[in-house]
């Protein structure tokens, strides 16, 4: 035996190895037992270092093309790009829940629900499994994050945290095989899993009777109890029936890959999917402000376009030059056939309009009813095409003017007979004409 | 098979006592700062994740230690070591496994090869990234149960990659041992 063993040493002792190493790997799995000691001892040993080789890189290489290429712009660039990161993050929340707002007590939701709350993270190193898609973050315990917290971007989802350590914590992302996530359609709210380990991300479990269109946006649907309900996740690039369920590829909004920084949801909210569609930034335009009213009305009045308005401007001046009130009761009709003063005359014939102009005026001062002489009437004429009122109506006040007017010309019936009546005492005015 | 080729492949190197002047601390930092470029590198440098300095550690010191106990003692000390760095849904002793595999077999082969010439290192540095993978991939499959993918023309070209960069990768640590004996 002793034989046996000296001549096999080598296979011996690799057998021993090898069965070791089993026995550990299926106590691990049988238990679900994360071996915290040896990670945390290699992680402490390794995310030092490369923190200072990161510091080191942005330090000196940042320094440079700082003070060489572009002045201070990177460092500039930086805060306005967590800025606007924060800033898309709070338009999401917000731009979602005012999609709520039909509803009759989307208000007092709307003041009720708080924003998810999040700590910024950034990426410090990689996984060492080349399959596994993996990232360590420089966020640990001492800054809140748990294990099983959702991560991500306002762009969209980027994965979980699966370990947590004192200063780093490692993250999982949504490309990796083993992960799936519950995703939700934006128009049909047809619900599916999210798998990216074919290499491109695929939605799964959705029936080939489900409509989802080419550019449909997905939405995560909370039910992975990993991130709240409504953050985007991707849109649809091809969708095609297959066998038994629909063959729908995803193109990820948030680019898990290659993102620097994250944020990890310390207090997630749900929130609603958007019912219109995701608005590109890019189809978004400024239109032109509107004139204000006395531009538009400079407009209008400043240059005729048509005939008909030229016929109205002319109108308007002749009934001006007459003190004609279009529509008024009482009015004498306007002379159409005299021309306005603005108006360029022929040499010879300006004196003869002139003096037709002067009796016409003479005459229609005497002719002109005592009601547009008075103020109120001048201010306030009678619509275009009412009934024509007598002088004692028009001239009484108040409440009574109406009852008169009833009175002195009652509404008949279609049809009912129709008796004579004698002349009121008052000249009845013409109605106007155009 | 004629005299030289038979010569190349069965010639042994001059034996010399190289492993004993790495010293231990020697090789603890150079596998720490093996697995600190793997895990770093991809950060500075994108698509550089084919990248496998462990793997190609364990290769060359199976390959000039010839002691197939030492060789796999210590891939099974680089693979625990990658392991407790890679994610938390992947329990320790995946890569510890593959790796001890990897430096004993190394270590069998540098008894039959010469494993001085160039062409040999890089044959046999593209077979055990292969070897690596496909085993890697295996074992999560059957011990696992995780589906994970496995495309052979991709690993083909990172084993192509990794080849590649053996060579620079094994004269620099051929100069370092030939520094230890000196």
């Amino acid at each position: 035996m002793e034989a046996l063993l000296s001549r096999f040493k080598n296979l011996t002792v690799l057998l021993i190895v090898i069965v070791a190493q089993l026995l550990y790997l299926a106590y691990q799995v049988k238990t679900a037992r994360d071996e915290r000691l040896i990670r945390v001892w290699a992680v402490s040993a390794v995310t030092p270092m490369a923190g200072i080789v990161e510091a080191i890189r942005r330090n000196t290489i940042g320094f440079l093309e700082d003070y060489f290429i572009l002045l201070d712009t990177r460092e500039q660039n930086r805060k306005l790009h967590a800025e606007n990161d924060h800033l898309q993050m709070e338009n999401i929340y917000y731009r979602n829940q005012l999609a709520t707002a039909e509803h009759a007590r989307a208000l007092s939701v709307f003041q009720q629900q708080s924003p998810s709350k999040t700590v910024a993270a950034r990426v410090i190193g990689n996984s060492t499994v080349v399959t596994a898609k993996a990232v360590f973050i420089d966020r640990g315990s001492t800054s809140g994050i748990d294990q099983g917290m959702a991560v991500v971007t306002p762009e969209g989802i980027v994965g979980k945290v699966t370990a947590v350590y004192p200063l780093v914590s490692q993250v999982l992302l949504v490309t990796d095989p083993t992960f799936k996530v519950g995703v939700e359609s934006q128009k049909g709210h047809v619900h599916g899993v999210l798998n990216c380990g074919g290499g491109s991300c695929l939605v799964e479990q959705i029936q080939n009777e489900d409509k989802i269109d080419i550019g449909e946006w997905f939405y995560t649907s909370g039910e992975d109890r990993i991130f709240p309900k409504g953050f985007p996740v991707g849109k649809v690039v091809s969708s095609q029936p297959g066998q038994g369920t629909k063959d729908i590829r995803l193109s990820l909004s948030g680019a898990p890959g290659g993102v620097d920084e994250v944020l990890v949801i310390l207090q997630g909210a749900h929130q609603q999917i958007p019912d219109a569609p995701k608005q590109e930034q890019a189809a978004v335009r400024m239109l032109p402000p509107p004139p204000s009213d006395t531009e538009a009305k400079d407009t209008q009045n400043s240059k005729p376009q048509t005939e008909a308005d030229k016929i109205v401007q002319r109108y308007d001046a002749l009934g001006k030059q007459e003190g004609h009130v279009y529509g008024g009761v009482g009015s004498n009709m306007p002379d159409f056939n005299r021309k306005p003063e603005g108006a360029i005359k022929p040499a010879l014939n300006q004196e003869s309009s002139e003096h037709q102009t002067a009796e016409t005026a003479a005459a229609q001062t005497k002719s002109k009813p005592e009601s547009l002489k008075t103020p109120a009437a001048r201010e306030s004429p009678p619509v275009l095409g009412a009934r024509p009122q007598s002088k004692l109506a028009t001239t009484n006040s108040g409440g009574t003017e109406k009852q008169s007017a009833t009175k002195s010309s009652p509404v008949l019936p279609l049809g009912a007979p129709r008796h004579k009546q004698s002349p009121p005492q008052a000249q009845e005015p013409t109605p106007p004409e155009r | 098979m004629n005299e030289t080729s038979d010569q190349i492949l069965t010639r042994r190197p001059i034996r010399e006592n190289w492993f004993s002047r790495f010293q231990f601390p020697a090789l603890l930092a150079i596998t720490l700062v093996a697995i600190i470029i793997k895990f770093y590198l991809p950060r500075l440098i994108p698509h550089t994740e084919w990248l496998e300095l462990p793997l190609l550690l364990t290769v060359y010191f199976g390959l000039m230690r010839r002691n197939q106990l030492a060789s796999l003692l210590f891939g099974a000390f680089v693979g625990l070591a990658e392991d407790s760095l890679s994610p938390a849904n992947i329990p320790i002793g995946m890569y510890g496994i593959a790796k001890t595999l990897v430096g004993y077999f190394a270590a069998a082969v540098s008894q039959r090869f010469n494993v001085e010439s160039t062409l040999i290192r890089v044959v046999l540095s593209f077979f055990f990234y292969f070897f690596h993978a496909f085993f890697y991939w295996i074992m999560r499959r059957a011990l696992l149960g995780q589906i994970v993918p496995f495309d052979p023309q991709e690993t083909f070209v990172h084993g192509a990659l990794n080849a590649a960069v053996a060579i620079p990768l094994f004269l620099i640590l051929d100069r370092m041992r030939l520094a230890g004996t000196a």
